[in-house]
């Protein structure tokens, strides 16, 4: 299977739009007064959380899709867009705990968003290891879509669960909490750098999703290969 | 019974629904009844878990009182755990669940068969423990609340658990998966069964705990129709 131009060109696409939100993070938006240059966290942190939700919502509508087609492309996606939300929400929240040291003078607090988020990312994690467990390949799919609904419904009822307790976690975008800790206003310059940063890395994710379906593509017809050696 | 003609093959009309669920729930209680094994195992086990607890967290009674929903919880879950695992392996292992498919009826009667009557062992078990509890830290933590927590809490459970127990059953790594499967997806339904207990243990009016409630019910009906609806692509072969 060759790497198709349109995949090449995206590839380019999203170098250069990685690249201008970085360029913009570090040159264009301003270092913030009270915080500091960790402020910058900030923007990567929120764009690889949204990265991460897209993908799991992705899945949970890939699975839908799946047991009701029964085709293996939605499968696919299916697992790509699991594998990629592991690594992002992975990133969120590394980085939110890189921010929270200095902030919130620690790394972590139970706080309803991380532990959402950690939560989420067990969900996931125990995806990837039901999936591990099957052997037989259809009874795998299967498996997956139905694991990637529950859990895409499990999510914000945890979310909603904690929610109802105290948070400290800031509100940036619409609406503020008095009690939060690290809240700021956005200056243009601020939300333009956040806004560069979503779409480089939905573009990313796009590329990413892209790029292990091909990859899941290809790993079928190895196995189909080995399957007609084998007879 | 009766036969109907149907394309030259004579078929058995399908059982009705709920003659079909209540078969499998009696299947259940029966064989338990003569083999004793779940309901025992998970006793045995939710004893173990009140006494490890007693040592790791040296329970005086000052602590006990902010500890016991939690402690609770955590002994029926993973009591609950246990009997979920072993009701469906055993269905598994001895072609019994193949049985079950390949008879005429709706198979969502199937799940809610099999989820009745895990429901109904981990009642059993909740309904041994409490008294134990009470008796072995001379506190009475029995009350008509609390029974109607663990009454809705273990519904949520046993609605997930009895879905991601056969999906579990049919993996390689059956005995490690499904606790790893079942307990990130039920939190919610964990956080609102050990809120509204602990609040009904501390003497709260009900009034307080009825978001909890209200939750636990909403929970549960989420839960048991998801689990409802996708339960068929868990089965099919």
């Amino acid at each position: 299977m060759k790497k198709l131009t349109t995949l090449r060109i995206l590839d380019i696409v999203t170098l250069v739009a990685l690249l201008g939100a970085t360029a913009m993070v570090f040159f264009y938006a301003p270092i913030e007064r009270v915080m500091g240059a960790v402020q910058k966290v900030f923007y990567f942190h929120v764009a690889s959380g949204w990265v991460g939700m897209l993908s799991f919502l992705f899945a949970a509508i890939a699975g839908i899709l799946y047991l009701i087609k029964k085709t293996k492309i939605w499968d696919l996606v299916g697992v790509a867009a699991v594998e990629i939300g592991i690594i992002f929400i992975f990133i969120t929240i590394v980085t939110g705990s890189i921010w929270a040291r200095p902030i919130w003078n620690t790394w972590w607090t139970w706080d309803p968003r991380l532990t959402t988020a950690t939560i989420m990312e067990l969900v996931y994690i125990a995806y990837i290891m039901l999936r591990q467990g099957i052997d037989d390949p259809e009874r795998r799919s299967r498996f997956g879509a139905v694991y990637a609904i529950v859990g895409f419904i499990s999510v914000p009822l945890t979310f909603f669960s904690i929610r109802i307790f105290r948070t400290i976690h800031p509100v940036v975008i619409a609406g503020s909490d008095p009690s939060a800790v690290g809240t700021f206003d956005m200056i243009p310059s601020m939300f333009q750098t956040m806004m560069v940063s979503i779409v480089g890395f939905s573009i990313l994710f796009i590329d990413l999703v892209w790029h292990r379906i091909r990859l899941g593509k290809l790993a079928n017809q190895v196995e189909e290969l080995k399957f007609n050696i084998q007879d | 019974m009766k036969l109907i003609q149907k394309g030259g093959i004579k078929v058995q009309p399908k059982t009705s629904f709920f003659k079909a669920m209540f078969a499998v729930v009696w299947k259940d209680l029966i064989a338990e009844l003569r083999g004793k094994e779940l309901i025992s195992a998970m006793l045995v086990f939710a004893l173990l878990v009140i006494f490890i607890f007693n040592f790791a967290l040296e329970l005086d009674p000052k602590t006990r009182s902010a500890l016991t929903a939690g402690i609770l919880w955590v002994t029926i879950i993973f009591a609950g755990n246990l009997g979920l695992n072993r009701s469906m392996a055993v269905e598994k292992d001895r072609g019994c669940l193949d049985g079950l498919l390949l008879a005429p009826v709706d198979r969502t009667a199937i799940y809610f068969g099999k989820s009745i009557a895990n429901w109904i062992f981990m009642l059993i078990v909740a309904m041994i423990v409490l008294p134990i509890y009470s008796i072995l830290y001379n506190t009475n933590i029995i009350s008509p609340a609390l029974l109607l927590v663990i009454l809705l809490g273990s519904e949520g459970y046993v609605a997930i658990g009895t879905l991601l127990a056969s999906m579990a059953v049919q993996a390689r790594t059956r005995d490690i998966l499904l606790p790893i499967l079942l307990f990130p997806v039920i939190l919610p339904v964990l956080i609102a069964s050990v809120k509204a207990s602990s609040g009904i243990l501390s003497g709260f009016p009900f009034s307080d705990l009825q978001t909890w409630f209200n939750l636990l019910i909403v929970y549960d009906i989420i839960f048991t129709s998801v689990a409802f609806m996708v339960f068929d692509s868990v089965v099919e072969e």
